[in-house]
């Protein structure tokens, strides 16, 4: 498609000009934070650039380790979610499919339960 | 040219056959881009601006207080210097702060919420762009924002934002299965997921009414599930202030602040819209089968008003919430999601599916 047809087509209902509300939202932050960088009064002192820690100075580094619970919450997150989109398409054509249809997702969601339900009694749902 | 505030095709037509009259193709494109972009840019602020004004007179009276009364007539201008003020404030860079990445971070939370808005219908006919996906479209580009608030709590160099920021993203992704799946659910009942046609398809009663239970039970989860997708009490644990300072955005200042604000109000905005448009029929006026003259009336009411108002109502709901129930703990919040909203909502599509396949809906 030319740029010349950019929002021609379909009269605003292309997938195109969503370039359109990039631009708006990069010209509302980037002007308003270019406005603020301009105007606003600076002023410096030693104890204004550090790290905010209850008014005491910060000790060690900040980027440390933190909760593996995070990360298993994440990996189980990618499996429920990858079947998001499986089951999309799925809830638009249910009505035609009909019997099938029913069925299938019927197997599918058992399989999914089955993974939910050896997490569960793993005790990868107990946050420690 | 007639102008009607009952379907504002005619009226964008109008727009269209009249710049091209004027001008060639290109600069017909750039116009129109032009007063998209204003229009949208400024409903944007209103919104944003009305919703926190909105916010501290909703606290205001679950707390038994006036709320901001100075500022104008009832306050209605504080939110306006409240960002006079937050434009003239110094930008503070942290030590250490890996700055791209903390500059960029405003600029994702605010383009996601800007995304989303763009398949919103508001109208007939007053809709940016109609998706054949747009259900799936909104929940995909809603679920972005989270980057940014990921790469503002890291590189903030503060430990606060960094436990902020984990919080929320493993509090995010988790309600997003639930948010995503009590939608589906409706998309069996609508079989399309493009949003003027779940509108169309509610004109002889909402979803919430002709879904029967599932539906409901649908509508309760989307409620609680998009409470916590958008960082709002009493899923707040991102930014906890009473143990977390801000959260992730604890060292950002000004302007930058305000953003993270705003795409936070926006949220909740654009989850309010959808949970209007999929339950409670969008536009479209309130229709009881058989009473001819009340539906009559009802139709009378422009269907922007009628977009606003339910949207409005939903968001009174979530701000309620906010101000009455306690802070849960994370685990709470986990338990709450992957052993309660996560089992129900699978049985709730199949159960959905099952009404459908029988023909038990409306």
């Amino acid at each position: 498609m030319n740029f010349a047809q950019f929002l021609k087509t379909d009269k605003l209902m292309s997938a195109d000009s969503l370039i359109l509300f990039f631009i708006v939202a990069t010209v509302l932050v980037g002007g308003a934070i270019l406005f603020s960088t301009f105007m606003a009064p600076t002023s410096s002192n030693p104890a204004k650039f550090e790290p905010y820690e209850c008014g005491i100075p910060t000790k060690g580094t900040t980027w440390l380790q933190f909760n593996v619970g995070y990360y298993l919450f994440a990996i189980l997150f990618l499996v429920f979610d990858v079947e998001t989109v499986f089951v999309f398409p799925w809830a638009v054509v249910m009505k035609e499919l009909g019997m099938v249809a029913f069925v299938e997702i019927v197997i599918f969601f058992f399989v999914l339960v089955l993974g939910l339900a050896y997490a569960w009694k793993k005790k990868a749902l107990v946050w420690e | 040219m007639e102008f009607n505030i009952y379907d504002f095709t005619s009226f964008t037509k109008w727009i269209d056959e009249s710049l091209n009259a004027a001008m060639s193709p290109f600069w017909v494109m750039i116009t129109e881009m032009a007063i998209i972009g204003v229009a949208i840019l400024a409903f944007y602020a209103l919104v944003g601006l009305f919703l926190v004004y909105a916010e501290r007179k909703v606290c205001a009276f679950m707390q038994n207080r006036v709320g901001p009364n100075r500022v104008g007539p009832f306050g209605i201008f504080q939110t306006i210097a409240d960002l006079l003020k937050l434009l003239m404030k110094e930008l503070v860079y942290i030590k250490n702060a890996d700055k791209l990445l903390f500059n960029i971070a405003p600029f994702i939370v605010i383009t996601a919420s800007f995304l989303a808005i763009a398949a919103i219908p508001f109208a007939r006919g007053l809709h940016a762009i109609d998706f054949n996906i747009g259900i799936f479209y909104v929940v995909a580009v809603s679920s972005l924002g989270v980057i940014g608030i990921l790469l503002a709590g890291w590189s903030s160099n503060s430990k606060y934002s960094l436990i902020g920021a984990m919080r929320s993203g493993a509090q995010i992704v988790s309600y997003e299965l639930s948010v995503g799946l009590s939608l589906i659910t409706m998309v069996v009942l609508a079989g399309s997921m493009q949003l003027s046609t779940i509108v169309e398809a509610q004109a002889n009663g909402w979803f919430i009414f002709t879904g029967h239970v599932p539906a409901v039970i649908a509508f309760v989860i989307f409620l609680i599930a998009s409470t916590a997708e958008t960082n709002r009490g009493p899923f707040d644990l991102a930014e906890a202030e009473s143990e977390l300072t801000a959260g992730f955005h604890t060292e950002y200042s000004g302007i930058r602040f305000a953003f993270f604000f705003l795409a936070e109000y926006m949220n909740m905005f654009i989850v309010a819209s959808i949970a209007a448009t999929v339950f409670w029929g969008g536009w479209m006026p309130f229709h009881v089968p058989g009473w001819e003259g009340f539906n009559t009336v009802m139709d009378y009411i422009p269907p922007f008003i009628w977009y606003i108002g339910k949207t409005a109502v939903i968001i009174f709901i979530l701000m309620l919430f906010k101000w009455t129930f306690p802070r849960l703990r994370i685990d709470q919040l986990l338990t709450l999601e992957w052993k309660y909203l996560l089992p129900i909502n699978l049985f709730n599509v199949v159960l959905m599916a099952f009404i459908v396949l029988m023909g038990w809906h409306w």
